[in-house]
C-alpha cells in the first residue's frame, strides 16, 4: 500500500481538484483530507457519511466561580494572557478567555484554592464516508481551534486502517496549506509528495519552503505546475528550479476554464474511461490523467 | 531482565508495531520465563511527545530493552537517558522477536533510525 | 484602525488586496502592513521592502540545573507537552515540544530549573515607499506559529499610523484567530465557487466568534457560479468589492505586479474598497455584522 500526499505551501493553486481527479482515475483507494482547517474535497466528492466522531483536541481550563476567591494568581501566572481580571461575570470577576488558552494547565497548578480544573474540549469533528470513487475521511475543526495536527494524525491512521483492512493500493490524501504544525503531521512517513505550484512570485516562494520542510522530513517529492500558462516563463524558472534540485517535475496543467466550471457544478474535472465522453476532454483533464500515470508509476 | 516489544495486539502471536511511541501495545515480557503482560499505549492519543512520553512509561515499569521498528530523534534519547537499549525489528510477530532476541539476532541501535512525527499518521509498509 | 484581510481558503487573493489597499492609502495617510502569514509570507514579494531591523521571537524553555536536582520529577507532572520527563531521577528537557507556559521553573520545589531563550523564528520590519513594512517568518520545521504572529503584532504603532493592514494567514485555526484578534474590521477575501463560498462561511464564523465587523471581497468573480452572491445577499453580508476575473490581472500577479498601479480602474476601485471599510468599521457595527 501506498500513501500520496498532495501539497502546496500556498494556497488556492488546485490541490484539492487535482485529488478530485485522482479519486476518478485511481483504483483501489481510499481519500483522505487533511486539510481540516478548511476542507474542500467533500464538495468534489458527494459523499455519504457513515458514521461520525467526536475530537477532542485540547484540554482548557475551566473556573469553578464558587471557589474562586479573585485573589489572581492565576493571572499572574498565565503567560498567555488566557485569564483577565474584573471582565468577567461570578462573584470574583475573573474570566478565562478558552481562545487565548493554550491548555499548558499552570494556572490549574497554581490556583490555592483549586478552583481551576482542565477539562477536554470538544474542537470538531471526523467522519468516514462512502463517495462514488471509494472510501472517504475527511474532518471539520471547529472554528478557532487549535491542535489540527492531531485531527491530521487521526484522520490518516483512520484512512490507514481502512486501506489495511480492504486490501486497497492507495492512500491518496488533500493536504493543508502552510509549512506548520498540520502539514508536518500530513507528510510524516509518506512515500510521496507531490508538490502543487503556479506559475507566480507567490507560488514558486511557497515551493521552497515547501521543499525544505520535505526534506527535513527526508520525503520523496515531485512537483506539478498547475495554471503553466498563465506564465510561461516563470514556469520554466521552475522547470530550471527543479532540475538543479534533482527534483521530477511530473506534469504541467494548462489553465482551462473548464475545471473552474467542473469546480462551480462541484464535479471532478476528469470523466471516468468509460464514460464515453473522452472525445470532448479538455486540455487540463488530459493533463491530469497523463500526471495520475506519472504519479502512480512512481509509486510503484 | 525485562523485555518490550511494540506491538499490533495483546499476546505473543500479535504483529509487531513497527511505530514506538505510536504503537497500539506494549508487550512486556520475561524472555526467559516467557511470562508476560499487554498494555494498551496511553501515548497513542497525545499531541506531542508521544515517543517520550512512551520511552518514560517503559523506564517507570524497569524495563531494560524494547524491541520495535524505528524510533524517532526524541524518543531515542529519552530512551538513552532511561539506559533502556534499542533493537529493530519491522515484521513478524512479537514471539518471533523475542525469539530472535534471545538467538542474539538483532542488532542494537543508539539513535535515531527514522526523522521526526514518522508514527503519527504512517505505520505497516 | 486595525484591518485584518483574512480568508477560508488559500489562493484567494489575501495578499493581493492588503498589498493593493496599503498602495492606494500610501500617499494620503500613514500606513503599516504587517505580514501574519508567517509560515508563508509573501506580501514581500510585491512591495520589496527594505527590511532594516531583524528580531529574533524566542521562547523561554527550561534549563536544568542537575547539581539541584533531587529527581522528584514534579516538572514533568506539570507538563502538558511532554517536553520534560524525569526518567528515574534523570530530568530530560526537548525543547522543541515547549510552548514555554514555564510551569516547569516555577513548581520546581528546588529551584532548579531556570529559562533560555529557543528561537522559533523571525520578525523583520521596514519600508516599501511610504508603507511601514513587518512581517514575521517561522523557522522551517517549527509548529509554533502563533508565538510570531503575535511578535509581529507587537510592532503595532498604533501612535503614529492611522491604518494598520494585517495580511493573515488561511484557514480558521490558532494562527488566524491569533492575526485577526483585536482588530476594528476584518476583510473576508474569497471566491465564487463552490469552495470559496464554503470557506468563506468557515470564515464568517471566526470573525464572529472573535466579534470583529467584516465585509467580504469577491476575486476573480464572473468564474465559477452565483451562489457566492446569493449567500451573500440572504445572509446580509456586506459585499465590499468584486474584482472580475481578467487574465491580465492573473498575468500582473503571477509576475508580483501592483494592480493598482497598473490598472486605473482598480485604483479606484481599491479607493471605493476603502470608503466601505471606513463606513462600516466606524458607524453602525452591529447593523453590518450580519447574522448571528
Amino acid at each position: 500500500m501506498k500513501e500520496l500526499l498532495v501539497i502546496s505551501g500556498k494556497g488556492g493553486t488546485g490541490k484539492t481538484s487535482l485529488v478530485g481527479g485522482f479519486a476518478v482515475l485511481a483504483e483501489n483507494k481510499v481519500l483522505a483530507d487533511c486539510d481540516v482547517d478548511a476542507a474542500d474535497l467533500h464538495l468534489l466528492l458527494k459523499p455519504t457519511v457513515r458514521e461520525t466522531r467526536e475530537f477532542y483536541g485540547s484540554k482548557k481550563a475551566v473556573l469553578d466561580h464558587e471557589r474562586c476567591t479573585g485573589c489572581g494568581v492565576c493571572v499572574e501566572a498565565c503567560r498567555f494572557g488566557a485569564i483577565n481580571m474584573g471582565k468577567g461575570h461570578g462573584n470574583t470577576k475573573v474570566q478565562i478567555d478558552p481562545i487565548s488558552c493554550e491548555g499548558c494547565a499552570v494556572c490549574s497548578y497554581a490556583c490555592p484554592r483549586g478552583a481551576i480544573t482542565m477539562k477536554d474540549n470538544l474542537s470538531g469533528y471526523w467522519f468516514t464516508s462512502d463517495t462514488p470513487y471509494g472510501p472517504l475521511v475527511h474532518a471539520r475543526l471547529g472554528v478557532a481551534e487549535e491542535n489540527s495536527g492531531k485531527l491530521v494524525t487521526q484522520v490518516r491512521r483512520t484512512a490507514r486502517s481502512m486501506a489495511e483492512d480492504q486490501g486497497l493500493d492507495y492512500i491518496i490524501t488533500d493536504g493543508p496549506p502552510g509549512i506548520g504544525c498540520p502539514v508536518i503531521s500530513s507528510i510524516s512517513g509518506v512515500d510521496l509528495a507531490l508538490i502543487v505550484t503556479e506559475p507566480t512570485v507567490a507560488g514558486t516562494h511557497d515551493m521552497e519552503r515547501i521543499l525544505q520542510l520535505a526534506r527535513h522530513f527526508d520525503t520523496k517529492t515531485m512537483v506539478c505546475i498547475n495554471k503553466y500558462d498563465l506564465d510561461e516563463g516563470k514556469a520554466e524558472e521552475i522547470e530550471r528550479y527543479c532540475h538543479d534540485e534533482g527534483i521530477q517535475v511530473a506534469g504541467k496543467i494548462p489553465f482551462d476554464e473548464e475545471l473552474v466550471n467542473a469546480l462551480a457544478r462541484g464535479v471532478p474535472a476528469v470523466t471516468p474511461a468509460d464514460s464515453g465522453f473522452n472525445q470532448r476532454e479538455g486540455r487540463a483533464s488530459k493533463a491530469i490523467r497523463e500526471l495520475w500515470m506519472k504519479v502512480s508509476s512512481c509509486l510503484e | 531482565m525485562k523485555l518490550a516489544v511494540t506491538a499490533q495486539g495483546i499476546d505473543l502471536d500479535s504483529a509487531i508495531d513497527p511505530r514506538f511511541g505510536r504503537c497500539q501495545y506494549f508487550v512486556i515480557i520475561d524472555p526467559d520465563t516467557e511470562e508476560f503482560e499487554a498494555i494498551a499505549n496511553q501515548s497513542l492519543t497525545t499531541s506531542g511527545g508521544a515517543g517520550i512520553q512512551s520511552a518514560q512509561f517503559l523506564a517507570d515499569r524497569k524495563v531494560d530493552a524494547v524491541i520495535t521498528g524505528n524510533v524517532g530523534p526524541n524518543a531515542a534519547r529519552a530512551l538513552q537517558g532511561a539506559g533502556i537499549e534499542v533493537y529493530t525489528m519491522t515484521s513478524g510477530t512479537v514471539r518471533e522477536a523475542v525469539k530472535a532476541y534471545k538467538e542474539g539476532k538483532l542488532s542494537t541501535v543508539s539513535g535515531a533510525t527514522v526523522g521526526p512525527h514518522f508514527g503519527m499518521g504512517s505505520g505497516a509498509k | 484602525m486595525v484591518i485584518a484581510v483574512a480568508s477560508g481558503k488559500g489562493g484567494t487573493g489575501k495578499t493581493t488586496i492588503a498589498v493593493n489597499l496599503a498602495l492606494t492609502l500610501e500617499r494620503d495617510m500613514p500606513v503599516q502592513l504587517l505580514d501574519c502569514d508567517v509560515e508563508e509570507p509573501n506580501a514581500h514579494l510585491f512591495l520589496h521592502p527594505l527590511l532594516d531591523v531583524s528580531e529574533k521571537v524566542t521562547l523561554p524553555v527550561p534549563v536544568v540545573d542537575h547539581s539541584k536536582c533531587n529527581g522528584c520529577g514534579r516538572c514533568s507532572e506539570v507538563c502538558a507537552f511532554n517536553a520534560i520527563i524525569a526518567i528515574g531521577t534523570h530530568v530530560m528537557v526537548f525543547p522543541e515540544l515547549c510552548h514555554g507556559c514555564g510551569g516547569c521553573s516555577r513548581f520546581c520545589p528546588m529551584s532548579a530549573i531556570s529559562e533560555e531563550p529557543r528561537e522559533i523564528g523571525v520578525v523583520e520590519s521596514g519600508h516599501a515607499g511610504q508603507i511601514e513594512f513587518v512581517q514575521g517568518r517561522v523557522n522551517v520545521g517549527n509548529p509554533l506559529a502563533p508565538p510570531v504572529v503575535r511578535a509581529v503584532k507587537s510592532k503595532i504603532d498604533a501612535r503614529q499610523v492611522k491604518v494598520v493592514i494585517i495580511d493573515a494567514p488561511p484557514g480558521t485555526s490558532c494562527p488566524v484567530v491569533a492575526s485577526l484578534k483585536d482588530s476594528d474590521f476584518c476583510v473576508l477575501v474569497t471566491e465564487p465557487t463552490p469552495f470559496g463560498l464554503n470557506d468563506l462561511v468557515l470564515a464568517i464564523d471566526v470573525a464572529k466568534e472573535l466579534d470583529i465587523p467584516f465585509g467580504v471581497v469577491i476575486n476573480r468573480s464572473g468564474l465559477g457560479n452565483k451562489d457566492l452572491l446569493t449567500y451573500c445577499r440572504r445572509e446580509k453580508v456586506p459585499v465590499l468589492l468584486e474584482i472580475p476575473f481578467d487574465r491580465r490581472y492573473a498575468a500582473c500577479y503571477a509576475r508580483g505586479g501592483r494592480l493598482v498601479e497598473e490598472f486605473p480602474e482598480l485604483k479606484e476601485a481599491f479607493r471605493r474598497l476603502w470608503q466601505r471599510i471606513r463606513a462600516l468599521a466606524t458607524t453602525g457595527q452591529t447593523e453590518f455584522r450580519g447574522p448571528s
